[in-house]
């Protein structure tokens, strides 16, 4: 197929991962953020695709399938399976910061993300210069973001998972060669971490009777 | 072929933890994989004192000096953390019913620990970096209390998010490899690709580096976790986390300074000395204002990762001495200060400083290993602190570093005084109510004399090969 074709559709699925991103911040249902993450994960699995078939790169094709399968469909499973009455509660999640005012530090944030990436870009080999870079770093921030300004654990626990989504969207394009083992490790361990804060999302559920995790402030300097 | 030997030892541990769940069985395991693999990591140690570097799988798995030395720090402390647990958790509030599980974490822990110096594809040390926090995490809200929870949390929020920055930073950092012309993506490989590697990408991966794993060594500003998890975790979780883990990833750091410094163009010293001096003086001033003991050990950790940092960052052979030296003294010091308030804790039920005093009338053990162990970790004279600390400022004045080392002897001395302040609070004076004398139980005072006699030791003499080893890590730090 034509590369430029490739490159295009791949520029698309770069917008709409930022877009992903955005909605992670600001959704107010827990179920709305997972289905923005699953949405997310699609379009990294897409973007790995198109550039495996514009570089002729089968490495890249299989970091597609593995992301394709790790994330939109089992790492929601596992968050399904263990923690289904927090994801399925119709129930509006505040935030600390106001939807607007995070919407435009999130824009602040892409911004920054686009201009701290353009001395990477300039040293990169000619073909690694894609939109993806920028988008990728832009994901992290947002995603760190989202741990700033969210005080619920699954939101929280998929603003982790956002953040290694933007890394992976900017390391599809920087480090095209990364042995596909590591990549099946990461997603290994990916498994491993939605497991493990699954199961202390229960435990703190049992114990403190919420999940609401921004409450929780017992632990700080000053008179005990 | 002893590197997977050592790897395998807590995997089978841990599975025994999780097939018999006894106490007896898992506390048992644990001690034994603990103690072969300290054989096994002496066994390394020499091996690398030998012949340079013990390799097990061609560009995935080998030990040199330096990786030996954390080998060594992960095995003594554990192995003292294992036999600190058999009485220290029975007395625990939870009982013996999840004593299994205690064991079946720490095991895993120890595990993820020792196959970070192991590896040498910086990817592969990533995921098992980000498996010391999962692995742990079940550590630090063991006790299930609303607070333990809490500091569970906050460290894995933290930790995990660190990490993803941290993975960011080894795939530009893999980036800067193919701009290089390729080669095999190791730490040695890094090390000889280096020169031809563009400075941008180079700058950018190891900033990522050094705050995304910074947040987890636990460097201002991202050190808010740190006190609440290594204080809410049982105390020999709490020696194994702020004395030996925290350095294992401060490790990851150092190992990229080789690279940092083979690559033409670029300096990032002013960022590594500057990151680690606001560790150090952040965690002075709020060592002042603590009110329970073992938050005031972690703000000591946050205060030596920083003191390590600085070393690292001075950049001269003597420095790079200093830094692994400082490392070396900080753990075995840390774990036994926590094996203190550990016991502490035991006599008297509270982690609050004001709640202690007389301590040494109640418990004499107790009391005097607190002593020791705050006199030796602030850096007070024949202790091994003072003489890694002197080191790295007589590295640092050679250097010309007049303002950095001013600094960090004014920091280092206020987090003095602070720490002493505190320690004789509590280990003297009238004895707070009524004085009933309080006996350890066996294991942990032999864990607290053996960690003692260490302390003491290692400032008045270091053993040849030690130093050799110490020698030859510092080496590895120059590329």
């Amino acid at each position: 197929m034509d590369p430029t074709l490739l490159l295009a559709v791949n520029a698309l699925a770069g917008g709409l991962f930022l877009l992903c991103a955005f909605g992670i911040v600001t959704m107010r249902q827990v179920r709305g953020c997972l289905n923005l993450f699953i949405a997310q994960s699609l379009l990294l699995a897409a973007s790995a695709f198109l550039l495996g078939a514009a570089f002729d790169s089968w490495h890249l094709v299989g970091v597609g399938i593995v992301n394709l399968i790790a994330k939109p469909f089992v790492i929601p499973w596992i968050l399904r399976r263990m923690l289904h009455e927090e994801i399925y509660a119709r129930r509006e999640i505040d935030q600390a910061v106001n939807i607007p005012t995070s919407l435009l530090a999130a824009l602040a944030l892409v911004i920054l993300g686009y201009f701290l990436t353009l001395p990477i870009l300039e040293a990169l080999d000619p073909a690694s210069r894609l939109g993806n870079v920028a988008i990728g770093f832009a994901g992290l921030f947002l995603g760190a973001f989202t741990l700033a300004v969210r005080r619920e654990a699954v939101p929280l626990l998929i603003g982790v998972l956002a953040m290694e989504n933007g890394a992976f969207f900017a390391g599809i394009a920087m480090s095209r060669n990364l042995p596909f083992i590591v990549e099946l490790a990461i997603a290994s361990d990916g498994l491993i971490l939605v497991f493990v804060v699954g199961v202390l999302t229960r435990m703190l559920h049992r114990r403190v009777g919420s999940t609401d995790v921004g409450a929780l402030a017992a632990l700080k300097e000053g008179e005990p | 072929m002893n590197l997977f030997v050592m790897l395998a030892f807590p995997l089978l541990a841990a599975l025994l933890c999780w097939r018999a769940r006894t106490p007896g069985i898992a506390s048992g395991a644990t001690l034994a994989s603990c103690i072969a693999v300290l054989v096994l990591a002496i066994d390394t140690a020499f091996a690398a004192l030998r012949g340079g570097t013990v390799v097990g799988v061609e560009i995935a798995v080998a030990a040199d000096a330096l990786s030996a030395l954390m080998l060594l720090l992960i095995a003594v402390v554990a192995t003292g953390a294992a036999f600190f647990s058999r009485g220290y958790m029975q007395r625990m509030r939870e009982g013996p019913a999840r004593l299994w599980f205690y064991y079946l974490n720490f095991n895993l822990f120890v595990f993820s620990m020792l196959a970070v110096p192991l590896l040498v594809e910086p990817t592969l040390v990533w995921i098992f970096v980000e498996l010391t926090t999962l692995c742990s995490a079940m550590l630090v809200g063991y006790e299930n209390t609303r607070e333990a929870l809490e500091a569970a949390w906050k460290y894995v929020a933290l930790s995990l998010m660190g990490a993803a920055i941290g993975l960011l930073g080894f795939l530009v950092l893999f980036a800067a490899m193919q701009a290089a012309g390729g080669g095999t993506y190791t730490w040695e490989g890094l090390v000889q690709a280096a020169p031809r590697m563009p400075p941008a990408l180079i700058e950018t991966a190891f900033l990522l580096v050094l705050v995304g794993f910074g947040t987890k060594v636990g460097l201002v500003p991202l050190h808010t976790w740190l006190p609440d998890a290594h204080s809410q975790a049982p105390s020999p979780v709490c020696a194994v986390l702020s004395g030996v883990e925290t350095t294992v990833i401060l490790y990851v750091i150092l190992r990229m300074l080789p690279v940092l410094d083979a690559v033409p163009g670029v300096d990032l010293q002013l960022w590594t000395v500057s990151f680690g001096l606001l560790s150090v003086g952040v965690a002075a001033f709020l060592l002042i204002q603590v009110r329970d003991y073992k938050r005031m050990f972690a703000y000591s950790t946050v205060e030596h990762m920083g003191i390590i940092l600085v070393a690292a960052g001075l950049g001269s052979a003597a420095a790079n001495y200093s830094t692994v030296y400082q490392a070396l003294t900080h753990t075995l010091t840390k774990s036994f200060c926590f094996y203190a308030a550990g016991a502490a804790l035991l006599a008297t039920g509270s982690r609050d400083i004001l709640a202690q005093r007389g301590l040494i009338r109640r418990s004499p053990a107790t009391g005097a290993s607190l002593l020791i162990g705050g006199l030796a970790i602030a850096g007070a004279p024949p202790f091994a602190v003072f003489l890694s600390e002197f080191s790295i400022f007589r590295a640092g004045l050679a250097e010309g570093r007049y303002i950095a080392i001013g600094l960090l002897v004014l920091f280092i001395a206020i987090g003095f005084f602070a720490v002493m302040r505190h320690v004789n609070r509590m280990v003297f004076g009238a004895a707070a109510g009524a004085a009933e004398p309080f006996r350890l139980p066996a294991s942990c005072a032999a864990v607290l004399v053996v960690a003692a006699a260490l302390v003491i030791v290692s400032g008045l003499y270091l053993p040849p090969p030690l130093h050799e080893l110490l020698q030859r890590a510092a080496a590895r730090m120059a590329g």
